[in-house]
């Protein structure tokens, strides 16, 4: 089959690599119809994470029809499903509350010694994104193999197009679990600090929990046009002093909520010197402070603050000191994908929430390295890429 | 500063001891324990503690998750002959005999005259309510010097206790989901990768 894989920084290619086969009976193998490519792939690409090899097939953002099932799996052939980007069993005790994404079951237990050393705790395997979250093969292919398909994967039915419900596969519900975690009450006020995909999602969630008003904060204005569309106001950082603006657009009270979707975006694990050129080269120049830091001074005494933001490893800076004396809860975390599917998908056919406005490109699988680096190069334009296998190239 | 040759005096496992005597302590736990240096993991096992004791008690299972044993043939109730790979593609071996058990509580063993890699052992079981059953293992080896030393370290891998670390892993993993996790592409590739 055709894959799109790693082979080093700025270097991503489509090799020809062996099918996927049915290794253990809760498998199931996935043609997939569409991938897209994720904001923390560009890392991968960008070569920052480490435990990467050459050949390794990313993607994490995917769905597609069941080919192939294992004596265990509860799928059937035929089915189109999406797939969690978090590999959980389903069983074990961190399943059982529906924290998926700390199920120890599904990284391979070699895999395990890096997490156990940063985070004192293993995490839960991930599809195509190094070999600290198991080294699985991703779905940016032309199949993938499913680990726990009869757990993870949810049924899609006919007739709803791959577009309108790719995202549930990591972003929707990252979104959707950052507005949660921010513990709306009717009449908030909710700050949201970057309006990539996670973002979005949970400006539009939040005024779906009852959010009174949404600030959306970022720098792209494209990106800023998009929440404007879901009735977020918008602060333009750049433009505008982001404290300062936030404390008078909120009568000198501060968000009554403060949800950082900036962070490094990363779904992977970091060590801290990589960290350190992440945020010195990418995302955190020096004009601009960092969001968590920004987001926790700007909160109004006793709120919430919400981190879908990814970190790996440790923070400079930490205002510790507000955080205590204003009396803040934060809530963080991978998202729990699988506990939310269901919920979502129903708001997705009951036109609650909006999903295809994100994508910005779509392509044949064959040009994933020429999507790599638009969205690499152009990212107030490129939302986002979704890969089609099917494709036939234009 | 405080004498850390004295008895212990707390709770904690003892391989976490700062003090000097703790392998001999460890080693005095356990029947005909042998060997100076020892590794202790801990796993729970969301499974009852009667089904967790059976599949370990039936040592016929264990090369089903501990990664670098090859084969072991039961020989009776007490005593077992353990296969185990070594570098460059040999093996160590060694007749293994269970010194004390008690159903779904303990199992404790040490290795016969003559092994290759002399060591001892004990593996606990304890009901955990709802969460299952929390399984200890304790293992007494010496760490020869020379090319049996090198045996050692690649049968524990980087070291023993994350080699029992990953064991008890895969075994968690076997017990509670019916499989091993695994990356591989197709069952050649997972045979090929070993657990």
């Amino acid at each position: 089959m055709k894959a799109l894989a790693w082979h080093g920084k700025h270097d991503v290619r489509i090799d020809n690599v062996p099918d996927p086969e049915i290794v253990n009976p809760r498998d199931a193998i996935i043609k997939v119809t569409s991938t897209a490519i994720c904001g923390s792939d560009l890392h991968l690409y960008d070569g920052y994470i480490p435990t990467m090899q050459a050949g390794d097939i990313l993607g994490h953002e995917f769905m597609g029809e069941v080919v192939e099932v294992g004596s265990r799996s509860t799928l059937k052939k035929g089915q189109r499903v999406v797939v969690p980007f978090t590999i959980a069993c389903g069983e074990c005790f961190h399943c059982g509350k529906h924290q998926y994404s700390a199920c120890p079951n599904g990284l391979p237990a070699d895999n395990q010694d890096i997490a156990r050393e940063l985070y004192g705790t293993e995490m839960s395997g991930l599809f195509g994104y190094s070999h600290m979250t198991g080294g699985y093969a991703g779905g940016q292919a032309e199949y993938v193999r499913v680990p726990f398909s009869d757990v993870g994967p949810i049924v899609i039915p006919d007739g709803v197009e791959d577009d309108k419900v790719l995202f549930l596969s990591d972003i929707l519900p990252t979104g959707w679990q950052a507005a949660e975690y921010a513990q709306i009450e009717p009449g908030d006020t909710v700050a949201v600090w970057g309006c990539g995909p996670v973002g979005l999602f949970a400006v539009q969630s939040a005024f779906l929990m009852g959010a009174e008003r949404v600030i959306a904060i970022d720098h792209y204005p494209h990106r800023l046009e998009l929440a404007k569309r879901f009735g977020a106001e918008t602060l333009n950082f750049k433009e505008s002093a982001t404290y300062e603006a936030l404390m008078e657009m909120t009568g000198g009270i501060g968000p009554d909520a403060v949800i950082d979707a900036v962070g490094l975006e990363a779904h992977g694990l970091f060590v801290d010197n990589v960290v350190d050129q992440v945020k010195a080269s990418l995302f955190l120049g020096t004009d601009r402070p960092h969001s968590i830091r920004q987001a926790i001074i700007a909160c109004r005494k006793g709120g919430r603050v919400s981190m879908p933001a990814v970190y790996g490893g440790f923070v400079d800076k930490f205002p510790l000191g507000a955080f205590m004396e204003k009396g803040l809860t934060l809530k963080t975390g991978q998202t729990h994908v699988q506990h939310y599917l269901p919920g979502l998908l129903n708001a997705i056919m009951e036109g609650k929430i909006e999903t295809e406005f994100l994508i910005s490109h779509r392509m044949p699988l064959n040009d994933a390295p020429k999507g790599y680096k638009m969205f690499h190069d152009e990212q107030n334009e490129t939302t986002k890429i979704v890969l089609k296998p099917g494709m036939v190239a234009a | 500063m405080a004498d850390l040759a004295n008895p212990q005096s707390d709770d904690a496992p003892l391989d976490t001891s700062k003090r000097s005597a703790a392998p001999a302590d460890a080693a005095g736990r356990l029947p005909e324990g042998q060997g100076d240096s020892f590794a202790n993991a801990t796993v729970t096992i969301g499974k009852p503690v009667a089904e967790v004791f059976a599949h370990f008690r039936d040592f016929a299972n264990l090369p089903g998750f501990m990664e670098n044993v090859v084969r072991i043939d039961v020989l009776d109730r007490q005593r077992s002959h353990w296969v185990v790979k070594a570098p460059g593609g040999g093996t160590v071996e060694w007749d293994a005999r269970v010194t004390d058990e008690a159903e779904n509580a303990f199992i404790a063993w040490t290795s016969e005259e003559g092994a290759d890699v002399p060591n001892s052992g004990r593996v606990d079981f304890r009901d955990a309510g709802q969460r299952g059953t929390v399984v200890s293992a304790t293992i007494l080896y010496d760490p020869p010097a020379g090319i049996v030393g090198k045996i050692v370290a690649k049968m524990f891998q980087r070291e023993p206790k994350i080699q029992a670390r990953r064991d008890l892993t895969r075994f968690k993993q076997l017990l509670e989901t019916g499989e091993i996790a695994t990356p591989a592409m197709n069952p050649k590739q997972f045979e090929e990768m070993g657990l």
